[in-house]
């Protein structure tokens, strides 16, 4: 093994932030009640120079380390960084939430703090080993997280649901992969992607592991028939941490699928396309059909993201460098929506409210028409409206599928978006036509307030200029 | 049949019949108790491929702490078995359908005819002194170096996780701390008051 | 073994043989176990001015015989709704292990049944296991006194492995090596050689937290007298009882000759490197084991006669907040040293 310090210095993101998890935790035990923030003001500080740490190693080149267990590449810096954002932005709507419920504690932020660092191991994984043991470092933050409201019974039904269907996931990955670690003797992608191209793609035991790859990979994302959790753990999870699953672990689960499938088994497209067809189509009809019979926001955007999972697997299964492109784009899109979405319920919802009703959204203009500006400029994202950054996500997934064509998926995408752009602009109406049924103030905290400010207009902004993030996004597999 | 043979369908057999046992078990401590005896078959079964290490630390972790644990928890809870069993019958069916499918894709896969002798070489056995810890330890500390520090990393957060969940403040209860009570001295609980005499009542 | 080959079939005589030193061991260690608690109770009677059991043979000899003739004969109670084949295995699952880890153990330079590499490990492992027995029993014997007994006996033993493990960590750190035998020849030199010098802090905790795991006083809350009776073995009569008690006195000597092993340099002569050397050089390494040995078998004793029991929170805070950090300190100050060829242990 060849190792000197510099191998050090594409893991130093990772390094730094564990260095820090730790800290944070040390830390925390020493502060009173009335010095918490100060974890929070750290957490944020972390993911701020986390960011910039990860900027500073980037470079267009590839590097991998630590004897192809990590790899360090324009992809992983994207996702790492968008990661990073996107986290920040939660953790700033959900330090309002748990200010507001009285349920402001250190261990929220640490477990989140080691979720980003198990979503940035899957994000620069080299080898099936290291990307399983980073989806277990997410999940398992995941599943405390959910439970962090002890005292709520939806709470701690969610989370052993979460976490029973999230075994039963892992295990069906693990097991995936020790077959197509029997078939190539190798675990490292690059190693098994060589093994694939020499002994040819009509290997059983290689698909047999591919099914059940594809099958865990399903599950974690949520696509049908394996999304069963979904809906009950957005719903039942406390609203910042259902915020915080909804957000970055997508693009870490966008890593996932590309670092398996693509870096790793490209020679299987063939296989793998038809199951991923089956999912996305299903997670599309699904997703967009159920969400329109919810009354409840949060099961309602757990649905619709269901069906933004049916796009995001539709980019990969093109299996080319512009469906990827198109498929991270609509990821990372995607958690910006998602996180704004939940901030608006967040900042809306106040101590012994949870703002999760749809008829809670009766008249939001009335009382805040910027905010209910924000929520329709997520909603029409979210729905695929031009001119908002949502439409040029659609648009380029439906653009790489048709230029492999498979036009009759594209058509079927379609149909069912315009289904979903029902429900997303029912909601439009409620704010804006119907008469508020209570009207309390709205009150949110000035941070809280900018933030979710700039993010809703973000949406808008990169509808009207997406080439900068496009540019991040074909860097990535220039 | 050479005896290492024998063994190997001892262990194997018994493996089995365990692992049955404790899916079919009523109670649950017997199924508890009869995957102790299946991890230990699994650990003859490794102990027969040279595996020694892996053995031995699959009975030291699984039999000696995990189980002992799962015990514990099993013993003190009063499991409701009739209302476990409710709607057993109902998912049986499809839950055979699957378990049949599933055990003749692997039996079809994972059969000699894909990991068959002319597949795979039998391994070379190794040398009396070799020693499988020195070489596990050797990839663990040197290729596998960021998954096994992962692995730490899980098992922190796991600590973390179960503290998180489970610790809670009550002020009801009364806690006594050690190095307090060490170090109290005569003066602190006893003390004694110099009176003048009294005078004596008449 | 070349006797036995001449006229049996190879694989026949090979089997035969280690069955001869199987017994070899294991009856002088029954003996042994024997006269221990004779030298328990003498032991224990002298220290709280008694004259502990005088009356059968000479000097009470013959007492121990006398016990194990008593408890052969008594009928063996089944408890009504106990479960009757777990209630039988349960003391053998407490002796086996005891017996079983034995077949490592190097008793001399040479003299060791089976020369295994990973024998600490295999140590470790058989003595986890130790702990069914009892709670199989608390379990099995359908009593309320029992099943608090295995409860308790389950956290603690599984709280003071972890400690007595990490102890372990530090000596196959300090002597490279997981095979007993070289563990002794690691320490050879002279008595300052040996390990307690730079692992002390890891020879008090082992022999402690082997306390613990034996469930003697002042750890004995799992059969508590005073609190639930005799805790897992309260239904035990007759010689399902005389094998539970056999199988924890084979633990308690097994911990001492063990800690011996591992931090006194076990069959090593205590004169090594002095001018004694050569005047000892007759005494066999076994004696040495044996001296080393009973010093930590007599501090069983002492323990007994002299602590009161812990309370139940204070024995686990005790492992969890002040064992197990000490250890793991210590396996780093100990890694430091090895790595950094500390003179005269690590050289």
């Amino acid at each position: 093994m060849h190792f000197d310090s510099s191998t050090l210095i594409p893991v130093l993101p990772e390094i730094f932030i564990l260095t820090m998890v730790c800290l944070i935790m040390i830390i925390d035990l020493f502060l009173d009640e009335s010095q918490r923030q100060t974890t929070y003001l750290l957490t944020q500080i972390s993911l701020a120079v986390t960011i910039f740490i990860t900027l500073l190693v980037s470079s267009p080149e590839t590097q991998v380390v630590f004897d192809g267990s990590y790899i360090r590449d324009p992809m992983s810096d994207g996702l790492k960084v968008f990661i990073c954002i996107i986290s920040m932005v939660a953790f700033v709507y959900s330090k309002e939430y748990l200010l507001k419920h009285d349920q402001f504690r250190g261990d929220f932020f640490v477990l989140g703090l080691f979720a980003i660092l198990g979503m940035m191991v899957m994000v620069s994984s080299a080898s099936f080993l290291s990307i399983y043991l980073g989806l277990e470092l997410l999940s398992l933050s995941l599943y405390a997280m959910v439970a962090f409201d002890r005292d709520s019974k939806t709470g701690s039904e969610a989370a052993m649901k979460y976490f029973m269907l999230g075994a039963i996931a892992s295990g069906m990955l693990l097991y995936g992969i020790s077959m197509i670690y029997g078939a190539t003797g190798h675990i490292g992608f690059s190693e098994v992607a060589s093994a694939v191209a020499t002994s040819g793609t009509d290997n059983t035991v290689l698909v047999f592991g591919l099914v059940f790859l594809v099958i865990g990979l399903a599950f974690k994302l949520g696509a049908v028939p394996f999304h069963m959790w979904m809906p009950d753990v957005y719903h039942g999870a406390p609203t910042p941490v259902a915020m915080f699953i909804g957000s970055a672990p997508k693009l870490a689960a966008f890593a996932l699928a590309i670092r398996m499938l693509v870096d790793g088994l490209e020679g299987l497209h063939a296989d793998w396309q038809g199951m991923l067809i089956i999912l996305a189509v299903l997670s599309m009809a699904l997703g967009n059909v159920v969400a329109i019979a919810q009354t409840n926001i949060k099961r309602m955007l757990a649905y619709s993201t269901i069906s933004h999972v049916g796009f995001i697997m539709l980019g990969i299964l093109a299996g080319t460098n512009e469906g990827y492109i198109s498929s991270m784009f609509y990821a990372i899109t995607y958690g910006i929506m998602a996180v704004c979405s939940f901030g608006i319920i967040i900042a809306f919802s106040r101590k012994g409210f949870e703002a999760d009703q749809l008829d809670d959204y009766k008249g939001l203009h009335e009382r805040s028409p910027w905010f209910a500006l924000m929520m329709l400029f997520v909603m029409f994202s979210m729905a695929g409206v031009p001119p908002t950054v949502g439409f040029f996500a659609k648009l380029f997934v439906l653009d790489a599928v048709i230029s492999v064509g498979l036009t009759n998926i594209a058509l079927i995408a379609v149909f069912f978006s315009i289904i979903g752009v029902f429900y997303y602009i029912r909601i439009i109406k409620l704010m804006y036509f119907d008469k508020p049924v209570d009207d309390t103030p709205f009150e949110a905290s000035i941070d809280t307030k900018v933030v979710l400010s700039v993010n809703g207009t973000s949406l808008l902004i990169l509808g009207l200029f997406p080439a900068s993030l496009l540019s991040i996004c074909t860097a990535a597999f220039g | 049949m050479t005896f290492e043979l024998f063994l190997f369908y001892v262990f194997s057999a018994a493996l089995l019949y365990a692992a049955t046992m404790v899916i079919t078990q009523r109670n649950s401590v017997h199924s508890a108790l009869f995957l102790v005896l299946a991890f230990c078959c699994a650990a003859g079964v490794w102990l027969l491929a040279e595996a020694e290490f892996l053995a031995i630390v699959l009975i030291l972790v699984y039999v000696g702490a995990v189980m002992v644990l799962f015990l514990f928890v099993v013993m003190m809870l009063d499991v409701d078995q009739a209302s476990d069993r409710a709607g057993y019958m109902k998912y049986a069916p499809v839950g055979v359908l699957i378990a049949v499918v599933l055990a003749i894709e692997l039996m079809l896969v994972v059969g000699p005819g894909n990991f068959g002798l002319d597949k795979f070489a039998s391994p070379i056995p190794h040398a009396a002194d070799y020693s499988n810890t020195k070489e596990l330890g050797r990839v663990l500390y040197t290729v596998y170096m960021y998954p096994f520090e992962l692995a730490a990393v899980i098992l922190l957060v796991a600590i973390i996780a179960a503290i998180g969940l489970t610790l809670r403040k009550r002020p009801q209860t009364r806690y006594q701390d050690p190095a307090k009570q060490v170090q109290v001295k005569a003066a602190d609980r006893v003390r004694i008051v110099k009176m003048a005499t009294e005078k004596k009542w008449s | 073994m070349e006797l036995l080959d001449s006229f049996l079939p190879h694989g026949l005589a090979t089997v035969i043989w280690i069955v001869l030193k199987i017994v070899l061991i294991v009856l002088p260690l029954m003996v042994l176990v024997a006269y221990y608690t004779l030298a328990e109770r003498k032991v224990i009677g002298f220290m709280q001015v008694r004259i502990g059991p005088n009356r059968v043979g000479p000097n009470g000899l013959g007492q121990p015989i006398a016990d194990a003739l008593k408890l052969m004969f008594k009928e063996i109670i089944l408890p009504t709704k106990a479960n009757k084949v777990l209630f039988l295995i349960a003391p053998l699952l407490t002796l086996g292990p005891a017996l079983a880890a034995w077949a490592v153990f190097p008793f001399d330079a040479e003299l060791v049944l089976a020369d295994v590499n990973a024998g600490l490990l295999y140590i470790l492992a058989l003595t986890s296991v130790g702990v069914y027995g009892v709670i199989i029993a608390g379990w099995a014997s359908n009593s309320k006194y029992a099943l608090l007994g295995a409860v308790r006996s389950a956290a603690q033993i599984v709280s003071y492995e972890i400690a007595m493990g990490f102890a372990i960590v530090g000596v196959l750190v300090a002597a490279g090596s997981l095979n007993l035998g070289d563990i002794v020849r690691a320490q050879d030199g002279s008595l300052f050689h040996w390990f307690w010098l730079p692992l002390f802090p890891l020879l008090v905790i082992y022999f402690i937290s082997g306390v613990a795991e034996t469930n003697r006083a002042p750890f004995d809350v799992a059969e508590g007298e005073s609190e639930i009776v005799a805790g897992f073995h309260v239904e035990y009569s007759g010689m399902t009882f005389a094998v539970f008690f056999l199988g924890e006195y084979a633990n308690m000597i097994l911990i001492s000759a063990l800690t011996a092993l591992m931090f006194l340099g076990g069959w090593l002569s205590p004169f090594q490197g002095t001018f004694l050397e050569p005047v000892f050089a007759w005494v066999p390494g076994l004696v040495w084991l044996f001296l080393k040995t009973a010093i930590f078998a007599f501090l069983f004793l002492w323990f007994r006669a002299t602590f009161p029991r812990y309370r139940y929170d204070q024995i686990m805070r005790l492992g969890w907040k002040v064992f197990i950090p000490i250890t793991i300190v210590w396996i780093m100050v100990v890694g430091l040293a090895v790595v950094l060829e500390l003179p005269w242990w690590f050289d």
